[in-house]
């Protein structure tokens, strides 16, 4: 399977897509999402803090999954440079940045992926740096064996996609033979000490649900997870975050082609929780674009809305005053994130 | 094409309110409350829900319980061992009248 931006599909284009997301779905307040925010007193919705840096280190991936936000895959070739590498870690240095979240595509697969986290270490020994690792990126090439044990030796957190403990809802999402291989990546970081208790390796894994539905609540699907992730495979793991899809790039094409987009728009208004609202990522996170210029977070980077301020718009020119007091832009893909329990890259918010 | 049934009706089931609001109140929280957490996890209720859907053949009631069983997080396998479920009932509620019919073979045989 190609990207959408190898088929030149008309998805590709953030423009096109906005312009699908901003029709109003019957039965909505007229106003789109601001409407509901302003109601609970959100609009504009501004930061409370800046605490975690999610820096998308490129759009390559070995994987093609069908529901992908970033339009990812191996035909991808926009990759963050080291010069904008270090640019990241100036602000790193002069910046009270507890969260460093590295994501792509497979953030393993930017060349100079070992030695941004090496730098990022040696700047700050205690930042939490989180890997969005897609686990079959261990196994994809012998030069990505010995990732779990960079991963120990840097006291990298983990957290890896799982859609589900079974192979077919796996596969569909994620393509064929991503299960196996994910169970095989899953016991070798295992082997290492992550997900084991009481070693202090973070291995976080992630849902999110294979179709037009919401996910299910977290703590209950992560007791199921454990159980069966345990009995059939002797994998154990931390926390389950369960992510509700949000209706941009391949998972809005998808939504399209198979008529489920007015109704899945219709279920995330339904379930527009303001406690979800008032906890969303984007007010404490700055999402870094793989060429620097700096997002609201990882939905905007895709829709290309960059941070609404005149002179911090890029990695070079960070300023967190100047980034504390903009406004965050908000439109209708942002129901994904306040529907119902509430979604973010860390789980439900609400 | 006309039809007796539309999907799109699904939606408006509160709407029933409109012509009697005091039984329909009590209704739906009467609903609300037996779907609850309770003895019986949401999940477990959702999956009866889904049995019983087949067993009344509600469309209405099919659609809804299937991505209400797989919002909780169940899998196809457990919703068709549900429908399964049903089914066995179902057939077995036809088989064990065969013992009457079984008792009046005997009554009426030499």
């Amino acid at each position: 399977m190609k990207s959408l931006k190898a088929q030149h599909h008309r998805l590709s284009s953030a423009k096109e897509e906005i312009g699908i997301l901003e029709n109003p779905i019957p039965g909505s307040k007229g106003g789109g999402f601001s409407t509901y925010l302003d109601e609970v007193g959100l609009f504009p919705l501004k930061p409370t803090q800046l605490d975690t840096l999610q820096i998308n280190l490129g759009k390559m991936c070995n994987q093609v999954c069908q529901h992908c936000h970033v339009d990812a895959g191996p035909d991808r070739k926009e990759i963050m440079t080291r010069d904008t590498m270090q640019q990241c870690l100036e602000v790193i240095k002069n910046h009270e940045i507890k969260t460093i979240d590295l994501t792509g595509g497979a953030p393993e697969m930017n060349p100079d992926f070992r030695w941004f986290v090496e730098a990022i270490r040696s700047i700050d020994s205690d930042v939490n740096i989180i890997v969005r690792c897609n686990l079959t990126i261990i196994l994809a090439n012998p030069k990505y064996h010995d990732l779990p044990e960079f991963f120990k030796k840097h006291r990298i957190e983990i957290a890896s996609s799982l859609p589900y403990f079974t192979a077919t809802k796996t596969d569909s999402q994620r393509g064929d033979g991503v299960f196996d291989k994910s169970i095989k990546a899953l016991k070798l970081l295992n082997a290492q000490g992550y997900g084991i208790q009481d070693s202090g390796l973070i291995l976080n894994l992630v849902y999110n649900p294979s179709g037009a539905f919401m996910p299910a609540p977290q703590s209950g699907l992560e007791v199921e997870f454990k159980k069966r992730l345990a009995d059939k495979f002797g994998i154990t793991f931390n926390s389950l975050f369960t992510i509700t899809n949000l209706p941009i790039s391949r998972f809005l094409e998808y939504l399209l082609r198979s008529d489920n987009y007015e109704a899945y728009m219709e279920k995330l208004i339904a379930s527009f929780n303001p406690v979800a609202a008032s906890g969303v990522m984007c007010r404490n996170t700055i999402s870094v674009g793989w060429d620097g210029y700096l997002y609201d977070c990882d939905f905007n980077q895709m829709l290309e809305l960059k941070v609404a301020t005149a002179d911090s718009q890029h990695i070079k020119d960070y300023n967190e005053k100047t980034l504390l007091g903009r406004e965050i832009i908000v439109k209708n893909h942002c129901f994904g994130c306040t529907a119902g329990a509430g979604s973010s890259c860390g789980g439900t918010t609400a | 094409m006309k039809t007796y049934y539309n999907p799109e009706d699904l939606k408006n089931f509160g709407k029933i309110a409109e012509y009697q609001k005091p039984l329909a109140d009590k209704f739906f929280d009467y609903y609300g409350e037996v779907f609850a957490e309770g003895a019986l996890t949401a999940r477990e209720k959702s999956l009866i829900a889904l049995a019983v859907a087949h067993t009344i053949q509600c469309p209405y009631c099919i659609d809804a319980y299937t991505t209400d069983t797989m919002e909780k997080g169940c899998d196809e396998e457990q919703m068709m061992e549900a429908v399964h479920v049903a089914a066995a009932i179902r057939g077995g509620a036809s088989l064990v009248h065969a013992t009457q019919m079984m008792n009046k073979v005997k009554e009426i045989s030499m």
